[in-house]
């Protein structure tokens, strides 16, 4: 235990946790501008708070902290609110106008930077790049203990926004999934909004000055990203965007370290492969997420098409076996009937065996018995569905592929529906006979 | 009309390629100055004191002259491509796609040298730029098309994660000790640097990329304005919403060393959102953005070499936002102005036309009770207020201006009546309100008492067709004065209940059908 305590008192591990309550401070309301699609909100304030640091400086003449937090807030905010007002005063597209707002604001940012660049040195690299790798050299005295002051500063503002969303949890739901309902419901939903944006506003303004400004960026939007795509719930999502924050804190803390010496070089930006490890768990999400990844629906969509085949290879050999009582069919011959790849139907095949549903005879293969009854279930579904599809008035030439496509999906109630709905024929339109329900 | 317009763009930008190709126009701007300054200087001898002036004006400086060309053409094709991105509703595209070009250019400084190449020179870190702008697109196009997130997300997660990675590359450079002082000006951009080379790349380019838009003009508008139809009639969708992208990466990549990342993401949405103000069709604001762009590039780059500390790429923006905010505010098609006035302008048809139907009511009422038909009994001022809750002032001005185009006469006691044409233009009024009032009636089944209020609102946009169609359905009788009996009772505290909210309507709702 102690020295966990060490560890983290350490240089390395003051910078993890700056990084970890930064990361943790930008998630929270991430959750929400990801939800309310205003995901690059935070890198237009990252911008745009360049004059609010110039005037600052201006009106007080000095690089004290305080004004010059106030003045990027306030500079924030008025991002949010100009870029809604020329929404809707100019009836321009949202992205546009927040394009229009923060670039005009950084422009204006560094033309005011660049004329009191004679009295001072107040580069713009300075402000953009608040270096992670610093923060523990800075401290303030805090109840005996010497604690760096980025830790207070983000410390400060991830209790304050980690409150913020208990207290309006229901609130910032409702307004963010659906406003018009929040404002029936008795909250205000501007209020929340406006809310909202002072809280990214000072969670940004504050990272900026500590951690730097990718590292916040990134954290607003992929974290709470990823965590979408792996829940559909909003508690679960702010948890999950949590845990993610913090994983790419020390994920990329470690590999700023590792990853440069594999090719050689020395260590590289902190806060840099924060945000690069952040993606990259936002790709493995998206590829494996079990509710929607890309790996999970190939993988059903394969498993769907295999067995479709499969049911198809049973009823084609029923259909032959129709015609030709006792016939054993050769693999080629169900491949050329299908239309299907060999190395696919030798797979569907080998399961049907295995399953007891089809055997290998004197080179070719022929149901078993209980394949007999699952391929007359197939078979009487395509036939029932065929039969029904004509009394409802559409064309025989048509009904062959659309029932080709329902008989996979049919269960025998459906079945027993559709004889009754069609009244029992005992002939499906093209003359074949239909099968009994058996068992 | 619209593809004249669009040659001329594309006739010009090569023109200007072509000529930037060597010194012909340089050598073609001196023999101008020459030509014109001898006679400036002999007709204003003053203007000796303000030779910095001049020798802006006339470009003089070698430099300066690079760098105005170089900056209006890119300027130039930032809008024509921005036009494109903003109607796709993609306007910060140019801002992910800008970030994301970024550790291409740490990687192609970093590779260069073990490949034999320069890792300084530009084609060199512009083709790492391309490359990973191009890998930009691609993840936008994984996360939109194969996740649930929507576009915003994705933009902002490759924003922030390249940018991420760029950073990092960046800081491998720095610490292994490379000389890597040129690369920030990728960031800042250094419209000062610009050498004949680059005004040059930036020419040509930027007319490849318009020459692209132009031979794709149809395609890439049907991709904008209806997604869904240009799939259903066979147009590659994708690979053109590839290719719109990979345009702005290309163009981001020439703009990065003249005005640096985020500026170019302004020069990308300003200039297309400021022409937007100003038309509807989309040939003519892809000419508004360029020209727009253009002259921002131009002003911007100008001011910024007249006066002493103000940075080139940042002048560029504020010029083009200024531009913006004057469309915005003066745009003939969108514009604030037009629009408040367009409202103003329908407003005050409509409150003509409530004070003509409202006065021929009160007429008809009038004759009615006096049992007289000539339709002489005037309307006293006052009847005519009680009538709607409109404003004094607003019934005085609208009363004044009838009365100037001769719809509305005063009688020697000062009551109100109206003359022959406002009888007129009144009977069509109220015929159309009444027809409406009779449909609602009849073929909708609404109550009696709540189609005043109903018919009140649509009187105005009722086309000639429409009445037409509406006399057919109802098949009138064609009454004595040519137009139906009002279906309700009118009068003025009947009347004016129903237009003062539902309490007032339902109290109407006793009243009974004539």
């Amino acid at each position: 235990m102690s020295g966990l305590i060490a560890w983290f008192s350490s240089y390395d591990g003051l910078i993890i946790i700056t990084g970890i309550l930064c990361a943790v401070a930008a998630a929270l309301p991430g959750n929400f501008l990801v939800l309310r699609r205003m995901s690059l909100l935070g890198d237009a304030i990252s911008h745009a708070v360049l004059p609010g640091l110039a005037i600052a400086f201006f009106l007080t003449e000095s690089r004290a902290s305080v004004p010059m937090f106030v003045g990027a807030v306030l500079v924030g905010l008025l991002t949010a609110v100009l870029t809604e007002w020329i929404r809707d005063f100019g009836s321009v597209d949202e992205g546009a106008s927040m394009g229009v707002v923060f670039t005009t604001l950084f422009a204006l940012g560094l033309v005011m930077i660049v004329q009191a660049a004679d009295h001072v040195d107040l580069d713009p690299g300075c402000v953009l790049y608040g270096s992670i790798e610093s923060t523990p050299l800075e401290t303030v005295l805090v109840a005996g203990h010497e604690i760096p002051r980025a830790i207070l500063m983000l410390g400060s503002v991830a209790i304050l926004n980690l409150l913020f969303v208990i207290v309006f949890f229901k609130e910032l739901l409702i307004s963010a999934f659906d406003p018009g309902m929040a404002t029936t419901a008795g909250y205000s939903a501007r209020l929340m909004h406006y809310l909202l944006m002072v809280i990214v506003a000072i969670t940004a303004v504050a990272s900026f000055e500590t951690a730097g400004n990718i590292l916040v960026v990134a954290m607003f939007v992929v974290p709470p990203s990823t965590a979408y795509l792996l829940t559909t719930r909003l508690s679960r999502m702010i948890v999950l965007s949590l845990i993610i924050a913090v994983a790419s804190a020390i994920l990329g803390h470690w590999s700023a370290k590792a990853v440069p010496g594999w090719f050689g070089f020395g260590s590289t930006s902190i806060a840099g492969m924060m945000a690069l490890c952040a993606g990259l768990l936002f790709l493995l999400a998206a590829l494996f997420s079990p509710l929607n990844g890309v790996v999970v629906r190939v993988y059903r969509r394969m498993k769907l098409a295999r067995r479709i085949l499969a049911e198809d290879v049973i009823a084609l050999l029923y259909r032959l076996e129709e015609r030709q009582p006792g016939r054993s069919v050769p693999l080629s011959e169900i491949c050329t009937r299908l239309l299907s790849s060999r190395v696919a139907t030798q797979w569907a095949v080998t399961r049907k065996v295995h399953k007891g549903f089809v055997e290998l005879t004197d080179g070719g293969y022929r149901l078993t018995a209980v394949g007999q009854r699952a391929a007359a279930e197939l078979v009487r579904s395509h036939r029932l569905w065929e039969h029904y599809l004509v009394t409802e008035g559409i064309s025989p030439d048509v009904i062959h592929r659309q029932a080709e496509k329902l008989e996979h999906y049919t269960d025998r109630e459906l079945r027993d529906r559709l004889q009754t709905e069609s009244s029992a024929p005992a002939l499906d339109p093209h003359g074949s006979p239909i099968p009994e329900e058996r068992g | 009309m619209k593809w004249r317009a669009l040659l001329l763009i594309l006739l010009c930008e090569p023109l200007i390629a072509s000529c930037a190709q060597g010194a012909e126009l340089f050598s073609a701007v001196d023999v101008l100055s020459t030509v014109t300054t001898p006679s400036l200087e002999s007709a204003s001898s003053s203007s000796q004191s303000d030779s910095h002036l001049s020798r802006l004006i006339f470009l003089r400086d070698y430099n300066t002259r690079v760098v105005i060309l170089g900056t209006s053409l890119l300027g130039m094709a930032a809008g024509v491509v921005g036009t494109f991105t903003l109607l796709r509703r993609r306007a910060l595209m140019g801002d992910a796609l800008s970030h994301a070009t970024l550790p291409g250019v740490g990687l192609a400084f970093l590779l260069a040298p073990s490949l034999g190449l320069d890792g300084k020179s530009l084609p060199v870190l512009l083709t790492g730029a391309a490359l990973s702008g191009l890998c930009g697109v691609a993840a936008i196009m994984f996360v939109r098309n194969m996740t649930r997130l929507r576009e915003d997300a994705a933009l902002g997660i490759v924003l922030s994660v390249f940018f991420g990675a760029g950073i990092a590359v960046f800081s491998v450079v720095q610490k292994s000790g490379g000389n890597a002082a040129g690369l920030e000006t990728f960031i800042y951009g250094k419209a000062a640097l610009l050498s004949a080379g680059d005004a040059r790349l930036i020419a040509i380019i930027g007319a490849g990329v318009t020459f692209v838009i132009v031979a794709l003009f149809r395609e890439l508008t049907l991709l904008c304005f209806d997604e869904g139809f240009a799939a259903s009639r066979g147009y590659p969708v994708l690979l053109l919403d590839i290719l719109l992208m990979a345009l702005v990466v290309i163009t981001t990549i020439i703009g990065l060393k003249a005005v640096g990342l985020i500026l170019m993401i302004a020069l990308l949405v300003i200039p297309a959102a400021a022409a937007r103000f100003w038309t509807d069709g989309l040939a003519k604001m892809t000419v508004i953005a360029a020209v727009c762009g253009g002259a921002s590039g131009l002003l911007g780059s100008a001011l910024s070499a007249l006066f002493k500390d103000l940075p080139s790429g940042a002048m560029i923006v504020l010029v083009s936002a200024a531009l913006f905010f004057v469309s915005m505010i003066f745009g003939t098609a969108r514009g604030v102005l037009v629009r408040a006035l367009r409202r103003r302008s329908l407003n005050q048809a409509i409150d003509r036309e409530h004070l003509l139907r409202g006065l021929f009511e009160l007429l008809e009422s009038h004759s009615a009770s006096h049992g007289r038909s000539d339709g002489t009994a005037a309307v006293s001022y006052s009847e005519l207020e009680d009538l709607r809750t409109w404003t004094p002032r607003r019934l005085r001005s609208q009363l004044a201006r009838c009365k100037a185009q001769n719809l509305v006469q005063t009688t020697t006691d000062g009551r109100l009546l109206l003359s022959n044409e406002g009888r007129t233009e009144a009977r069509r009024l109220v015929h159309n309100h009444r027809l409406w009032e009779l449909y609602l009636m009849t073929h909708a089944e609404v109550a009696a008492a709540r189609v005043d209020r109903e018919a009140d609102a649509i009187e105005h946009v009722l086309e000639p067709e429409l009445i037409a169609k509406l006399e057919a359905l109802l098949e009138l009788e064609h009454t004595e004065s040519g137009i139906p009996e009002s279906p309700h009772r009118i009068s003025p505290s009947g009347t004016s209940g129903a237009w003062q909210g539902s309490a007032g309507a339902s109290s109407a709702g006793t009243e009974t059908l004539p």
